[in-house]
């Protein structure tokens, strides 16, 4: 198995990486929560230009994310394409107007609304993509944990993520191993065998796998359980820092567009952007 | 709320790699441009033996993790997978795999695992697009009648072989014999 293609963290001086673990998660929520609720296409416009803008600031290159880039891309067309496939109209129905641009094959019509509906799915899930990649690209994942418990989750669910992250390469390493060993063995993944072997076969490998990790959990416990974890009600991270000035503007920033994204998006008891009526 | 265990905690972070790692890896399905979701069998299992708490935690963070290292979280999608965990969580409680198992125990695997499926991505997932993405309405159902099948028939077979192979290597209560 090759190895998979993973955003990493990506250490590089700059703005981005200097800001806490804390605001940039609370940045990557707000954003998310912003994108999630509105169907502005202004506001998701503006979203993705200021997103647009903190990537150059971050450092990251283009070259540094293109694979995951490639892959949202592909989700994000699969997506529109699914839509347009089921109902080639939604957009009328949800714009309330038609303006016919082509009239196409039978019911797949090409109407300006239905247009307008795929620009604005798109926007949203695009606008999302810089701050998240970011999120991931510039956050050191030690830091992780300690944000967490900075903005009220309970230590221990904190301590859960940074296990996994932890967790990530030795797992992925152990499923190279066993899968490369039951390759040796003649246990085939590719397509060529039936989907129940195929299946029957994946258990080959898991089984080992599930048995090491079980084994493992009772190890990691063990070992955090005889240095007193979980005994007190709160806990000191070694990696947290405190809040600065910039992160204070950062998470400021983040308030503010959210604020405006719900009241223009509330104002007038509609989500949707209608330019047609 | 109870306090999570130690071991819960580990247990939630290693299903978590676990889910991640097994969501990374293609294998590829029948239909183009799908994947088997191999995740969601680990996820059964892990619910089943650490409890609900322990299933949706894992979700959770797994999903979150393949979602936000490839493109922006779909939180939909992400809320259903921990939702996965719960309902089989919830229905396999106090069912101690440890001390063996039998049909009784896996048919209440299957069914649970069968509900927890058709419920996440048959109603929360396809509700929460609406809600989230205001998606049509039938691309959604057919995308997670789609997703509802293939993830049942998934944690069916690899579960339930996961379960079997899990409890033959426990030693069960009073499993020594005397000799004659």
């Amino acid at each position: 198995m090759a190895r998979v293609a993973i955003l990493n963290y990506i250490k590089r001086p700059s703005l981005v990486h200097e800001l806490t673990g804390t605001t940039k998660l609370i940045f990557f929520i707000a954003w998310s929560v912003a994108s999630m609720v509105t169907f502005d296409t202004r506001i998701l416009v503006c979203m993705l230009v200021i997103g647009a803008v903190i990537f150059r600031i971050s450092q990251i290159r283009i070259r540094d994310i293109s694979v995951v880039l490639g892959l949202a891309a592909v989700f994000l067309l699969l997506n529109n394409i699914f839509i347009y496939l089921f109902t080639p109209e939604y957009g009328v129905e949800l714009y309330e107007s038609r303006t016919l641009l082509f009239s196409g094959v039978g019911r797949y019509t090409v109407t300006a609304q239905q247009l307008f509906y795929h620009l604005n799915i798109t926007l949203k899930v695009i606008c999302v993509v810089p701050v998240a990649l970011l999120f991931i690209a510039c956050t050191d994942p030690s830091e992780f944990a300690a944000s967490l418990a900075r903005i009220g989750v309970s230590y221990r669910a904190g301590y859960a993520v940074s296990l996994a992250l932890r967790y990530i390469p030795d797992v992925q390493r152990e499923y190279t191993n066993i899968s490369q060993a039951q390759q040796a063995r003649g246990i085939d993944l590719s397509g060529k065998d039936k989907l129940f072997t195929r299946l029957k076969n994946s258990v080959a490998i898991l089984l080992p796998l599930v048995l090491s990790s079980l084994k493992r959990i009772e190890t990691v416990s063990n070992a955090m359980e005889l240095r007193g974890f979980g005994k007190e009600k709160k806990r000191t991270w070694y990696t947290q820092r405190r809040l600065e000035r910039n992160d204070w503007l950062a998470i400021g920033f983040a308030v503010v567009v959210l604020a405006i994204d719900l009241t223009v998006t509330f104002w007038d008891g509609s989500r949707y952007y209608n330019p047609f009526l | 709320m109870k306090k999570l265990s130690v071991k819960s905690v580990v247990a939630i972070g290693i299903g978590a790699a676990l889910f991640f790692v097994l969501g990374k890896v293609a294998i590829p399905s029948p239909v183009p441009n799908t994947n088997i979701s191999l995740q969601y069998a680990v996820e059964a299992v892990f619910a089943t033996l650490f409890g609900p708490i322990a299933g949706v935690v894992i979700g959770f963070i797994g999903h979150t993790l393949i979602d936000a290292t490839s493109y922006g979280p779909w939180w939909s999608w992400i809320i259903a997978s921990a939702f996965v965990g719960l309902v089989i969580g919830l229905a396999t409680m106090k069912m101690n795999v440890e001390e063996g198992i039998d049909s009784k125990k896996l048919i209440r695997f299957n069914v649970a695992q069968i509900i927890a499926h058709v419920l996440a991505w048959g109603l929360v997932a396809p509700v929460l697009d609406i809600l989230i993405y205001a998606e049509p309405v039938e691309k959604l159902f057919a995308q997670g009648l789609m997703a509802a099948v293939a993830n049942i028939i998934t944690t069916g077979v690899v579960g339930t072989l996961l379960l079997l192979g899990y409890a033959k290597t426990v030693v069960k209560k009073g499993s020594l014999e005397k000799e004659d």
